[in-house]
């Protein structure tokens, strides 16, 4: 099957930063998260996928088709939110929602209209008038109010409370209830993610650490706690991290089946958050 | 029908759909050709991943308890009413089990104990 979001060795070098030999896949149907640190290239990838920004190497497909040559086409197809809102403070909603429409070949006034009611906007309130929330909302009608079937978004819920998220992971739950639809969006607010996402993307210094399915990854890494007399040379290799306190330890194990069968009884393992993974690796680059 | 999720649990959330859907089967609450719900719809409505009740259909379709038809969805497959009984009999006998355990922790005897069991089946409808 084709995918609706491929990025093969993609590659970009700032003076001080570099992307390094991105690859990701993404299937239709799904919902996927872009999870880093500040820093770590999230909003870099994004603007490369969205042509904002050139690549040095490598290739970006889009429905299968080349980000750059069918860019006109793809983005037809694409629903765009970035973090801060980038409209006109002094106009309306209608106004805006003027100037953008005509951009579109498929801009559906319905469904625009449907989303702002259910969002509860006033078609007539100025920009300068809406919260962050109802910004970043604002946004998602426009995004949603053609016919896109991938929904891309940078960091659609930082500065939000924890209200407004939820009601964003619901739009994103029925979105994918039609399975020819995908998203992908950036975060660093992981426990959005939690739940929801079907897969994640791990970036951290420019590169991806791993890209695998949230379940594969919450089975396969578990939280350790123990005590200290436990970890040895040899042991200390079954962790990506580990963080020693007075009275014992707490790591990051590869394999929590394997630190199961090597330690048994004397460690208690739990099932790691997506925020202790990212700790835990974005410690290590740390601590070396 | 009730899938309780526990996102706190050792036990990966696919199988606690798997394990909850199996109980229905043998309780008799869900029963041949049911339709269940999309897995999509079933992903929303508790708030996983699509993956995650993917994951929990394709093993019930692999075990025999449901059975799939492309375009429509999935509905649960015929049972072996020999082997249903069988396990709803195995529910019956970890139950009374469980009770015996209880009962000799206080040390009912067993004529003590069938007086009750007597009493509660001629109570309960």
């Amino acid at each position: 099957m084709e995918h609706i979001l491929e990025i093969n060795n993609l590659n970009k070098k700032f003076r001080e930063f570099e992307l390094k030999d991105l690859n990701i896949k993404m299937d239709k149907g799904y919902i996927m998260g872009f999870i880093g640190p500040n820093g770590a290239g999230k909003s870099t990838t994004i603007k490369l996928i969205m042509n904002l920004l050139k690549k040095d190497s490598g290739e970006i497909k889009v429905f299968g088709m080349d980000n750059i040559i069918h860019e006109k086409e793809i983005k037809n197809r694409i629903g765009f939110v970035m973090d801060e809102s980038h409209f006109y403070e002094e106009l309306t909603v209608t106004e805006t929602k003027r100037i953008i429409s005509p951009f579109y070949k498929d801009w559906d006034d319905k469904t625009f209209n449907k989303y702002l009611k259910g969002f509860g906007i006033s078609p007539a309130k100025r920009i300068k008038e809406l919260s962050k929330g109802m910004k970043m909302k604002l946004s998602l009608a426009i995004a949603l109010s053609h016919n896109a079937q991938l929904l891309i978004m940078d960091e659609p819920t930082s500065g939000l409370d924890p209200i407004v998220r939820s009601e964003l992971l619901e739009i994103l739950a029925d979105l994918i209830q039609d399975e020819n639809k995908g998203v992908f969006f950036s975060t660093h607010i992981t426990s959005d993610l939690d739940k929801i996402a079907d897969y994640i993307t791990f970036i951290n210094e420019g590169r991806i650490i791993f890209s695998a399915s949230k379940d594969d990854i919450l089975e396969k890494y578990g939280l350790v706690k123990g005590a200290k007399e436990i970890l040895d040379n040899e042991t200390k290799q079954l962790f990506v991290g580990i963080k020693e306190n007075k009275y014992g330890f707490e790591g990051l194990a590869k394999d929590k089946h394997e630190v199961k069968k090597i330690l048994g009884e004397k460690a208690v393992v739990e099932k790691p958050s997506l925020d202790d993974i990212m700790l835990y690796f974005t410690r290590r680059t740390l601590n070396v | 029908m009730d899938i309780i999720i526990s996102n706190s649990s050792q036990e990966p959330i696919y199988e606690q759909i798997v394990r909850q859907i199996k109980n229905l089967i043998m309780r008799g609450d869900l029963v041949e050709n049911e339709l269940l719900p999309s897995i999509r719809n079933l992903a929303k409505e508790l708030q996983i991943s699509v993956i995650t009740t993917k994951r929990a259909y394709e093993e019930l379709e692999r075990d025999g308890y449901i059975y799939s038809v492309p375009g429509k969805g999935s509905y649960i497959a015929a049972q072996n009413k020999e082997l249903l009984k069988e396990m709803r009999i195995k529910i019956v006998e970890g139950k009374l089990i469980e009770a015996i355990e209880a009962a000799k922790s206080i040390e009912l005897t067993l004529d003590e104990l069938y007086e009750m069991l007597k009493l509660f089946y001629e109570e309960v409808v």
